[in-house]
């Protein structure tokens, strides 16, 4: 809301010098945020001054355009001028060259004088053009920044003005003006208004405050007005769409009179276009009363008027000159042709007034602020009647803005007031608000007074009765958000002011700490830094194809995924089931920008929708929803596992001086793995995989207890061509959560015997297409409980060798817990272990 | 031993004293003496060793003519010989210490290396600074008893607005920009803000609750200087019996001195959210800020709304609580003096690594 100062200052005490910036140093204490200010005279300056046109010669020009040669009076016949300057006639007429045509001599004009800075900091000075010195410029609205004018310079006569000749036209203007803009929160629709504004200015300033709503006598009713029907056929939430609905009738109104600078300046300042006269009524009262208006060409209205709702099929014309189709929870304003609105949020054009409207139906109803909101949203038509009517507008407001209307009709486009009033509906009933004594002390920590409470709550408004308990507070009508008590405490506080509470510190009782589940996390992410990787973090958006290629392990299956109903971007409006592509983004970002050597990780969630996606019970507000339509709005959320994922390009660091650096390669994507595990405790097993992201032969399944967890190895030669990412780059990626719940509840120590090592080395010869890992697990199991380790620490094939055949070379390392072994008892336990091998591999000693 | 030039060599140059002849021997004794000294290395030592106590050196040879000798002759010659041979090996090992230590010292000082030349083969790597103003803040939190809580990034719907009193339809739940989930009637959303957290905190807990809610959320921004579709926040809320602003503006002050320093002050401005009434903008004054000590938006607060209260079950009119939520991005914007929120959500790896593990 832009508040302009003049404006402001006819209903409060506003001083003389306060600029729009001390305005809002006021009115955020009581929550009025600033946000900007709006000051024509920033970017213009004077002298502009109201001159006479004395002569005009039309003067041909080689281009073909025809100029003026204006001999311009700018100070009163008789008076000398009193501005000095370069260029400044003393004798108070310019010679000014003027490219418009829509003016003739004698006209009042506009004239900028040598000195003055219009906006865009274009600064007029004497110029020598077309065979002339131009001393100034004959200005039109567009070039002082006030209008869109297009027919040519401004001729005052056709504002309706007829000023002194050297009139400063800033004052003449308003352009002296200067407004506030201030964020309205949702509930506080009455500060959509100067009136609210004002009384809010008053209690920040604790100064008086006159209501424009007390300064209106509204017209009895003496005769019956147009008869108006609330008939709401279907109301939302049981709330009917239009509670009031006032008319009023002004005759006579002369459409062509221009709207007074004074009204066009506040309005403009206000943020809102200067259209017609009778538009700009409505508008100034709204602004000003915060209750939108319509007005209706009376003469173009057939017959009663109803508010009902749409009827199926409905169709209407609105002002915007688009056709739209009517849902049937649209609230309308009919006649006997049909619909002529869409109540509170746009008119119709058959209703439309135009510059030949001589009679003016006022419409000031009261819409129900759903209803609006709805409508709005369906027909994306925000507009400053709904901005209101969906924040809440007074419902008591109505009588006195049709009569602020029929005053300005009257006053400034000659009209006529008529007695007929119609006055549907019913003014709800007030909201009565029980404050018991001592409650707002109790929420803030202030002992406010009585005396405090009873002058805070009659400031914004309401009346307040002393009980033995505490207040009976009635809300101003104005305030539809003040329902409960907790309301009132919020005013008190404000009023009174939020730098007025204390500062205690609460003691919590004694707590637990971290969950073991955020200890493991934040081990596993300070793990990977510390392990020389890069956390990074990415944006949850994927495509149809990154979800399909990484979060389906099988080539042409695809993953179910999480679909946002309003992405961003159409293609990316899936959520993740994988984190690697948002990885691989971040890591391609970061080769274009020249860094060749990559370690990233990333941990977040990851998106699996289940069987059943949501719920479709929607539980009221302020209730405590039963324990099975918890269990279904719990388990409606899909599960969101956290994952971690990691991946590799180039080298594990920089070349230097005689330093060669190790590339990256598919082991450093496990090793991420296991040192996850690692970190955690938890046991994590690896075997050949297969997955369409990864190399086919390069690529590791994660097992947690059978079940694969995750994915490490090097990424699809062919993918990465795709990707535009360099070959041989290398990822991980595991649930995190499995693995994390995996690690044991208590770590039972090891007994450690200081009994001699026994080793024994086996090379063993195997089909090349049986993996190392099981077969070091069976050496394991068949070694037996002496067997303390065992590695593998050569893979041979060559010379030697059968073809097809390989040789694994281990070291075990055997020991006993309570004597020294024997030579053949560690050979025993070995020749045990190759056995098993022997039986499972075909395995033969080398 | 076995080097036989150096022993053939040695052998003609020297000629062999008789055991009892003292002034051959102590000859024999100071050419191997004047041999030791002058060794200017080990590998002259062992020159000098060889010929003057090896098999072929002249107080070796006349060492083994001593057996030949009658017993008075023996006893003479021994004393004379083995003291030569003692006086020389004595020199030797003299020598030998001598020369060992300038040879460590010579092999120490060829050592030596450019230490400014070093490469780095091995870096610690970086979290992210979200990532860890996220943890600094929850470790203020639980050191002061409170407890850590999350929850989904998608949502029910409920839990993101109505239990928290977004009324449907009102203009507070729109100006949320919601990401919703398709289809409609699921009734699910990515969270807007931490606050869902709040509501399944207070269900899945008995009062009284303090918990601090940090995570992820998600509104319809495009990405520009200062907003991001994704960021994250965290959430403060406390239930208890008595709580009151006061108990917030204290808690908000304890926290707002341990993230900027003991001048850090906090304001309170009436603001509106439909879970909190009372309800307040939080605006910190910053004394480490850029261009001099300021006030900032920091977030918003306020006292939970006894509807909010009631949707999780728990009677307002015993309990009371306060709930504030700030963004983490703009703290650390504000904080670390981060000019742009692309270098936030880019992933730059120079971005990270600048922090290292702190911020």
């Amino acid at each position: 809301m832009r508040i302009p100062l003049s404006w402001l200052r006819e209903y409060a005490q506003v001083p003389a010098d306060a600029s729009a910036e001390d305005i809002m140093a006021d009115l955020v204490k009581v929550g009025l945020e600033e946000e900007d200010v709006h000051r024509p005279s920033d970017t213009l300056s004077g002298p502009i001054v109201v001159g006479q046109v004395l002569s005009l010669v039309k003067e041909e020009q080689t281009n073909g355009k025809t100029i003026n040669w204006c001999q311009v009076r700018v100070v009163p016949e008789g008076q000398e001028q009193t501005l000095t300057g370069e260029g400044i006639e003393p004798s108070g007429v310019q010679g000014i060259i003027c490219g418009a045509h829509n003016f003739v001599e004698g006209d009042k004009v506009v004239v900028t004088l040598p000195g003055a800075v219009l906006p865009g900091d274009f600064k007029i000075t004497p110029r020598k053009t077309y065979g002339h010195v131009s001393a100034g410029m004959i200005a039109s609205s567009r070039e002082l920044g006030i209008g869109e004018d297009h027919d040519g310079i401004m001729v005052l006569s056709t504002l309706g003005l007829d000023p002194e000749l050297g009139t400063d036209v800033m004052e003449l203007f308003g352009l002296t003006d200067q407004a506030a803009e201030i964020n309205v929160t949702p509930d506080r629709g009455y500060c959509f208004s100067i009136r609210g504004v004002a009384r809010e200015y008053a209690l920040a300033t604790g100064t008086s405050f006159t209501d424009p709503a007390t300064t209106v006598k509204v017209t009895a009713a003496a005769e019956a007005g147009l008869p108006v029907t609330l008939a709401d056929q279907a109301p939302i939430y049981g709330v009917p769409g239009c509670t009031r609905f006032v008319t009023r009738e002004v005759t006579g109104v002369d459409p062509s009179r221009p709207t007074p600078r004074w009204m066009a300046s506040r309005l403009q300042l206000a943020g809102m276009r200067s259209i017609s006269l009778i538009v700009d009524i409505s508008n100034y009262v709204m602004l000003e009363l915060g209750a939108p208006l319509h007005f209706y060409d009376a003469d173009k209205l057939t017959g009663p008027i109803t508010v009902r709702r749409a009827n199926p099929g409905e169709k209407l014309t609105t002002l915007d000159a688009k056709e739209r189709e009517l849902h049937v929870e649209d609230l309308l304003i009919t006649d006997q042709s049909g619909a002529i609105g869409i109540a509170g949020v746009m008119g119709g054009t058959t209703t439309e007034v135009s510059d030949g409207t001589g009679r003016v139906l006022i419409e000031a109803a009261h819409f129900d602020a759903v209803s609006i909101a709805r409508s709005r949203r369906r027909h994306k038509l925000p507009s400053e009647a709904s901005k209101r009517f969906e924040r809440g507008v007074d419902p008591q407001v109505m009588q006195i803005a049709a009569q602020r209307a029929v005053q300005l009709l009257v006053e400034l486009a000659g009209g006529t007031e008529t007695a007929r009033v119609t006055d549907a509906g019913e003014i709800p009933a007030p909201t009565v608000i029980e404050l018991p004594a001592g409650y707002a002390e109790r929420l803030i920590g202030v002992p406010y007074t009585d005396a405090q409470t009873i002058e805070a709550l009659e400031g914004i408004g309401a009346s307040v009765a002393q009980t033995a308990v505490g207040f009976s507070v009635t809300a101003p009508s104005w305030r539809p958000d003040l329902a409960i008590k907790e309301d009132l405490v919020e005013e008190v506080a404000r009023v009174v002011g939020y730098d007025q509470i204390p500062a205690t510190l609460p003691v919590a009782p004694p707590g637990r700490g971290l969950t073991r589940t955020q200890s493991q996390r934040r081990r596993i992410l300070q793990g990977l830094a510390d392990f020389g990787l890069t956390e990074i973090l990415s944006y949850p958006f994927v495509s149809a194809a990154q979800n399909n290629a990484f979060g389906a392990p099988v080539a042409g299956t695809t993953v179910d995924a999480v679909t946002l109903a309003n992405p961003i971007s159409k293609e990316f409006r899936f959520l993740r089931t994988s984190m690697l592509p948002g990885l691989l983004d971040t890591a391609r970002r970061n080769l274009g920008r020249g860094f060749r050597d990559l370690a990233l990780y990333e941990g977040g969630l990851v998106f699996l929708p289940g069987e059943r996606l949501g719920s479709s019970v929607l539980p009221p507000l302020g209730v405590k929803p039963s324990d099975e339509v918890l269990a279904e709005l719990f388990g409606g959320v899909p599960e969101q596992p956290w994952h971690v994922a990691a991946v590799f390009t180039g080298h594990e660091a920089a070349a230097g001086a005689g330093f060669t650096p190790r590339a990256w390669d598919w082991a450093d994507a496990l090793d991420t793995a296991r040192t996850i595990a690692d970190l955690l405790g938890s046991p994590l097993e690896v075997a050949q995989g297969s997955h369409q992201a990864f190399h086919p032969g390069r690529v590791a399944a994660l097992k947690l207890n059978g079940e694969v967890i995750g994915y490490a190895g090097e990424l699809h030669p062919q993918l990465l061509k795709d990707a535009d990412l360099p070959a041989r780059t290398v990822a991980m990626e595991l649930n995190a959560t499995a693995l994390m719940a995996a690690a044991p509840a208590v770590v039972v120590a090891q007994h450690l015997s200081t009994q001699p090592l026994a080793t024994q080395d086996v090379a063993l010869i195997v089909d090349e297409h049986v993996v190392a890992g099981d077969v070091l697990r069976t050496l394991r199991e068949g070694a037996g409980a002496l067997l303390e380790g065992i590695a593998l620490f050569d893979v041979y094939q060559g010379k030697g060798i059968e073809d097809g055949k390989k040789s694994l070379a281990f070291g075990l390392r055997f020991r006993s817990a309570d004597r020294t072994l024997t030579a053949d008892e560690a050979s025993e336990a070995r020749a045990a272990a190759v056995a098993l091998a022997t039986e499972k591999f075909g395995a033969t000693q080398r | 031993m076995s080097d036989q030039t150096t022993q053939e060599a040695t052998e003609t140059d020297q000629s062999v004293p008789h055991p009892t002849d003292e002034a051959g021997i102590n000859a024999a004794v100071q050419a191997a003496l004047a041999a030791i000294e002058t060794a200017g290395d080990l590998t002259e030592l062992k020159d000098a060793r060889l010929a003057h106590t090896g098999e072929k050196s002249a107080l070796s040879l006349a060492n083994r003519q001593i057996g030949k000798l009658d017993k008075t002759e023996k006893a003479v010659a021994g004393k004379l010989v083995g003291g030569a041979r003692g006086r020389v090996n004595k020199a030797l090992a003299a020598r030998t210490e001598v020369l060992e230590e300038a040879e460590a010292a010579r092999i120490l000082v060829e050592e030596t290396v450019d230490v400014t030349a070093a490469p780095r083969r091995r870096r610690a790597g970086a979290r992210h600074p979200l990532s860890v103003l996220q943890d600094r803040v929850s470790d203020i939190f639980v050191g002061m008893g409170w407890e850590i809580a999350e929850g989904p990034e998608v949502e029910s719907e409920w839990f993101n607005f109505d239990a928290l009193n977004f009324k449907p339809d009102h203009p507070a739940r729109e100006m949320q920009d919601t990401f919703f989930i398709e289809p409609a009637d699921a009734h699910l959303v990515l969270r807007t803000h931490t606050s869902p957290v709040q509501v399944r905190s207070m269900l899945e807990r008995e009062v009284p609750v303090y918990v601090l809610c940090p995570g992820r959320t998600f509104r319809t921004d495009e990405l520009d200087a200062t907003h991001t579709p994704v960021f994250h926040q965290f959430e403060g809320l406390a239930v208890d019996k008595g709580l009151t602003m006061a108990d917030l503006r204290g808690t908000l002050e304890h926290f707002a001195r341990q993230m900027f320093g003991a001048e850090a002050q906090i304001r309170l401005r009436p603001a509106y959210f439909p879970f909190t009434e009372p309800s307040a903008e939080l605006d910190i004054w910053h004394p480490g800020a850029k261009g001099g000590p300021r006030w900032i938006e920091w977030g918003g607060c306020g006292m939970i709304n006894p509807n909010v209260l009631r949707a999780a079950g728990i009677d307002p009119e015993e309990y009371s609580g306060f709930a504030f939520g700030m963004g983490i991005e703009r703290t650390l914007m504000f904080r670390n003096d981060v000019p742009d929120m692309h270098d936030m959500i880019e992933g730059d790896v120079r971005f990270s690594q600048h922090f290292g593990m702190e911020i």
